[in-house]
């Protein structure tokens, strides 16, 4: 492909997703500042390796170089935590389930909260399934897992959501 | 189905993501089990709360500009070494003085390489904007619309003029990204054509002639004046473009401000 035509391209079908790879770069490292150098340090890989993009969901595609990208950061950046066990069994979220209505009174602010500090396995997938609206099938293309790894950490990010917020909620009713 | 396998599942059910087999076994035990009921609730309950709008952070308004200029770098030294090789470089001045001598060129910076770059930038963004959706961000044909809607997006005060008395209504504006600055676009139309106006400040002072430029079968015209980058795109002819050039050099308001 002619370089020039190359950027044509690129700018038609993979720019338009910038606000997808904002997001998700903001959920993962964040931080605004760190999400913008990390969404124009993706745009370059992503531009880089263009030539091998051979079709397909595009926005997938870039979101797999967000999130790698992302990683390499926080690797860089000293951030990483341990790596997830997806061995390990959670909790029967179940019992202490706080009741649906509860639920629907949570605030923004103090679901975002508890979404930051989740684990960063199970905050992209949150963020890939419930903000961009994904498969399991896609997001376990763009995390690299098996569908199993995505349907537990899936099942894992809402128990402790739920447990974190009613443990904010019960606190807040008593205060 | 018992309640421990249906809790494995519930997530994926919510989902949508079971076969249709497994989807009605599970919403046969769900129908008699309280549990599992308001596990469902709850989890449709959280969907709802993340989903509302306002958990997805939104990118801020500098940030496309600077990813344009950073794939631009990328992507110039290969375009220098190749779009321009030196034979053509050759037919191109042998054009230029041709055009000279026959006063349809005024020599100015189409000639060097870094005009040319600019050239096709412009005509990039020119073509990008040819994309459904991607002509205006703001849409008026009044300049008090279009004009107050660059406050605060750039760091200079575009000067806009509407001219449809003279057959160049002005339909809108947008942001873009030229040569690493942020421009301002002004949209006029020419019967069902589009012409792009492209304005940003210039380093130097001087004011020069109207360069002429066509390619891909699209017409550019440039030119510098009150410490401004002017450029002209589109596929109207070329006679027309100059006669919106002379309208707009001509024009008194033309002096832009600087907020």
């Amino acid at each position: 492909m002619q370089e020039h035509d190359k950027l044509v391209h690129f700018e038609i079908f993979v720019v338009p997703h910038m606000a997808a790879a904002y997001n998700l770069a903001r959920w993962l490292t964040r931080n605004e500042h760190d999400a913008e150098d990390v969404v124009q340090e993706a745009y370059l890989r992503a531009y880089r390796f263009f030539d091998s993009y051979r079709g397909g969901d595009c926005r997938t595609w870039l979101l797999t170089v967000v999130r790698n990208t992302c990683y390499t950061w926080l690797q860089q950046n000293r951030r990483a935590t341990t790596p997830l066990d997806d061995e390990m069994p959670e909790l029967d979220s179940t019992q202490s389930n706080p009741e649906a209505l509860l639920l629907r009174s949570v605030d923004a602010e103090m679901l975002r909260q508890a979404l930051e500090e989740l684990p960063v396995e199970f905050r992209e997938a949150i963020v890939l399934r419930e903000f961009e609206g994904l498969s399991y099938k896609e997001i376990s293309a763009i995390t690299c897992v098996p569908l199993g790894t995505t349907m537990s950490r899936l099942a894992r990010a809402r128990g402790r959501l739920q447990k974190i917020l009613s443990g904010r909620m019960e606190k807040g009713g008593a205060a | 189905m018992s309640c421990e396998d249906t809790r494995g599942l519930l997530h994926a059910y919510v989902d949508g993501e079971l076969d249709l087999v497994r989807s009605l076994e599970i919403e046969k035990h769900i129908e008699g089990c309280k549990d599992c009921t308001r596990a469902v609730e709850n989890q449709r309950a959280l969907g709802t709360a993340l989903r509302s709008g306002s958990l997805y952070y939104r990118m801020p308004r500098e940030l496309k500009p600077r990813v344009d200029a950073a794939l631009r770098r990328a992507s110039r030294p290969d375009v220098l070494s190749r779009r321009i090789p030196w034979s053509m470089l050759a037919v191109a001045a042998g054009l230029l003085l041709a055009g000279a001598f026959l006063g349809r060129f005024v020599p100015g910076r189409s000639g060097s390489q870094a005009g040319e770059l600019v050239a096709q930038e412009v005509l990039d963004s020119h073509l990008r904007s040819l994309i459904p959706g991607h002509l205006a961000d703001v849409q008026s044909t009044d300049r008090h619309t279009v004009k107050p809607w660059f406050n605060g997006k750039l760091d200079f005060s575009p000067p806009v003029n509407d001219f449809a008395e003279q057959g160049f209504p002005l339909t809108g504006g947008r942001l873009d990204s030229v040569d690493g600055h942020s421009v301002a676009v002004l949209v006029y139309q020419r019967r069902l054509h589009v012409v792009n106006l492209y304005i940003w400040p210039t380093a130097g002072s001087t004011d020069s002639g109207v360069s002429e430029n066509a390619r891909q079968g699209y017409n550019m015209l440039h030119w510098t004046r009150d410490g401004m980058n002017w450029w002209l795109a589109s596929d109207v002819n070329v006679a027309e473009l100059r006669s919106l050039a002379g309208l707009l050099r001509a024009n008194p308001t033309n002096a832009p401000s600087t907020p």
